[in-house]
């Protein structure tokens, strides 16, 4: 073998050593300290039930029902990306273990998919129990034969997600206390820009046009046109939201790489990549 | 020797470092630091708080930029090539811990072994090597949020021959460990370079014995410039030759005490934060001074307690260099940050 297929064949084992390695943290973690599941399952249905009986109340169609159920199980990823990826350098750097990631021979990339892998388990049971709540305890409509292609787009809008969860994320290089603010800033603003409960269409072109640079926006619009057609009230074709969130994913994931590189190389100048509390 | 490790381990060239202050002011950290560390080497750098230890340190394991200068590790630059140092280097900073509170002793240093593609076999091997020389053992499964501070740091120290590095960085690796594990600690490192030969520590460390006992060669550092550079044997011969004493007094003595004293070439009066307990410490011409010394003590009120001649030591080294001990230097250190 030649030394450079050697050379990659070690960074390739490396850097899935580190996702796995990262991830097993929190999958460990969710064995051991189960309380999480009430907090992840059962008062995340209140929220999605408040929007469903709402709907029904005012007598909707119950496609709007569904979107409370699918737009509640989409909260869940959301809320992965921000706090247990976006955020979590701001932890590491606290504990001061960032530097122990740091002087790693990984990429950076691979350690945030690793948290945000470990915290899928958590995550997509929450999704999972909001799902099945909506469907087996309001009985809203969920057309069963349409959720392949449904998965497809959710599992594109994830990829695309969490690029802009590892964007976020190179902020905390530079910034402390500061970034967590900004990032704690983002997540009650993107559950209204992103339509969790409602078609993104209500926001309006201009507001609906700008909430699509945050991938959830366009993936729910088209996970709901895709199960539920007409009654979705789309704001955009699926087959334009299909290439514009793959477009967002090469985006993301490239500027995501960029800046962890940039934000690295600025925190070791400034020399703020492993102060605590800054 | 390591297969085509044929670079010196570290080099540094005309290193220097400055910061910034939140008050806008320009601190150097680093002023010229010229350092080249063959492979196979424990090499010390002693220095007190400030010196510039941890800034070398952060740089060398690419954490931190230079602001002028070159830094080689393993041959490869610290700026432009730092994956290629980190495949070869590890880090263990005395006084932090590792790890996540809900794993196990023994699954932190799993983990850790994964980011540098340890094998499982090789890393399981090479954690229960470990934890036996550490005597983290019988703790193996214990969560790491049941260990004290000291087997924290035990296991941090464990993490970072995880990956058996070319190069390992033991920043004050013993801080604020008990006597024993100290001793086990400094016993596995000077073994460790030993049976491994052309791995290299570079150790930083405030206790002189550690790095008489580990290191083959000493930097001593200050205010950002090494000051001097030889093996600890050298540096002490090098010293000019005169007699150190340490006196245990009763009371404080008074104001310019120091100038009464004739034929002492430097008098320290240190007081134990701890314990309040007075000493000085004097360097005299010749022994036969001490007599007069003790007669001018007696005559200024000041009662002598406990007398000890000093054999040099790295501490008469830096003292003899900077012209104050390691804990005034701190002292002044802890006043400038404040």
């Amino acid at each position: 073998m030649s030394r450079d297929r050697q050379d990659l064949r070690e960074r390739i084992v490396m850097n899935l050593g580190a996702v796995t390695a990262r991830a097993s943290v929190r999958i460990v973690a969710a064995f051991r300290e189960r309380s999480w599941l009430l907090g992840e399952t059962l008062f995340p249905i209140l929220s999605m039930a408040t929007f469903v009986l709402v709907y029904r109340g005012l007598g909707a169609p119950r496609a709007f029902e569904s979107f409370a159920v699918l737009g509640g199980a989409m909260i869940a990823y959301w809320n992965n990306v921000l706090w247990s990826m976006a955020s979590q350098f701001f932890w590491e750097k606290e504990q001061g273990q960032l530097q122990l990631y740091l002087i790693t021979p990984v990429s950076r990339m691979s350690i945030l998919l690793g948290m945000a892998f470990g915290g899928m388990l958590a995550t997509t049971t929450r999704a999972i129990v909001i799902l099945l709540a909506g469907i087996f305890l309001f009985h809203v409509p969920f057309p069963w034969e349409r959720a392949p292609g449904a998965l497809g787009l959710f599992l594109l809008t994830l990829g695309a997600l969490y690029g802009l969860g590892m964007i976020l994320s190179s902020v905390f290089f530079l910034w402390g206390r500061e970034a967590w603010n900004t990032v704690t800033l983002f997540q009650e603003p993107v559950y209204l820009l992103s339509g969790f409960y409602f078609p993104v269409s209500a926001l309006g072109t201009v507001a609906a046009s700008v909430a699509g640079f945050i991938p959830i926006t366009l993936g729910l619009d088209g996970i709901r046109q895709i199960l539920f057609g007409e009654a979705a009230k789309g704001f955009i074709p699926v087959v334009w939201i299909v290439p514009i969130q793959a477009a967002l994913l090469v985006l993301y994931l490239l500027l995501a790489h960029r800046a962890l590189l940039v934000m690295e190389n600025l925190g070791k100048r400034e020399g703020r990549l492993t102060i605590r509390g800054g | 020797m390591i297969p085509g490790s044929t670079a010196p381990a570290i080099e540094t060239a005309e290193l220097t470092r400055r910061f910034r202050t939140r008050r806008e002011r320009d601190v150097e950290a680093l002023r010229g630091v010229d350092l080249r560390v063959e492979r196979g080497e424990c090499f010390g750098l002693l220095g007190p708080n400030g010196a510039g230890k941890s800034t070398l340190i952060k740089i060398l394991t690419t954490l931190l930029l230079p602001t002028t200068g070159r830094a080689l590790v393993a041959g490869f630059d610290v700026a432009t090539e730092a994956l290629s140092v980190r495949r070869r280097i590890n880090l263990v900073s005395g006084g932090d811990s590792s790890g996540y509170g809900i794993l196990t002793v023994r699954e932190t240093l799993h983990l850790f072994a994964r980011f540098y593609g340890v094998p499982w076999p090789v890393a399981r091997q090479r954690a229960e090597e470990l934890m036996e020389i550490t005597v983290l053992g019988p703790k193996a499964d214990t969560r790491m949020s049941g260990l004290s501070t000291g087997m924290k740091q035990k296991v941090n120290f464990a993490r970072g021959f995880m990956s058996d590095p070319e190069i390992i960085f033991l920043d004050e690796p013993t801080l604020g460990l008990d006597v024993e594990a100290s001793r086990s600690i400094r016993g596995f490192i000077a073994r460790w370079v030993r049976e491994r030969p052309g791995r290299t520590v570079l150790l930083t460390t405030h206790y002189m014995v550690e790095a008489d006992e580990l290191c083959g060669r000493v930097a001593i550092i200050d205010h950002g410039k090494i000051l001097a550079l030889d093996t600890p044997m050298a540096l002490k011969r090098a010293l000019p030759e005169e007699s150190a004493f340490i006196l245990h007094v009763a009371s404080a003595p008074p104001e310019g005490w120091s100038e009464r004293l004739a034929g002492v070439r430097t008098a320290l009066q240190h007081t134990h934060p701890g314990t309040g307990a007075m000493e000085i410490r004097l360097t005299l011409a010749e022994d036969q001074v001490i007599g007069e010394v003790l007669g001018t003590l007696r005559d200024l009120g000041i009662a002598v307690l406990n007398l000890t001649k000093q054999e040099p030591s790295l501490e008469s080294v830096f003292v003899h260099l900077v012209g104050r001990g390691f804990e005034e230097a701190d002292a002044a250190a802890g006043a400038e940050g404040a």
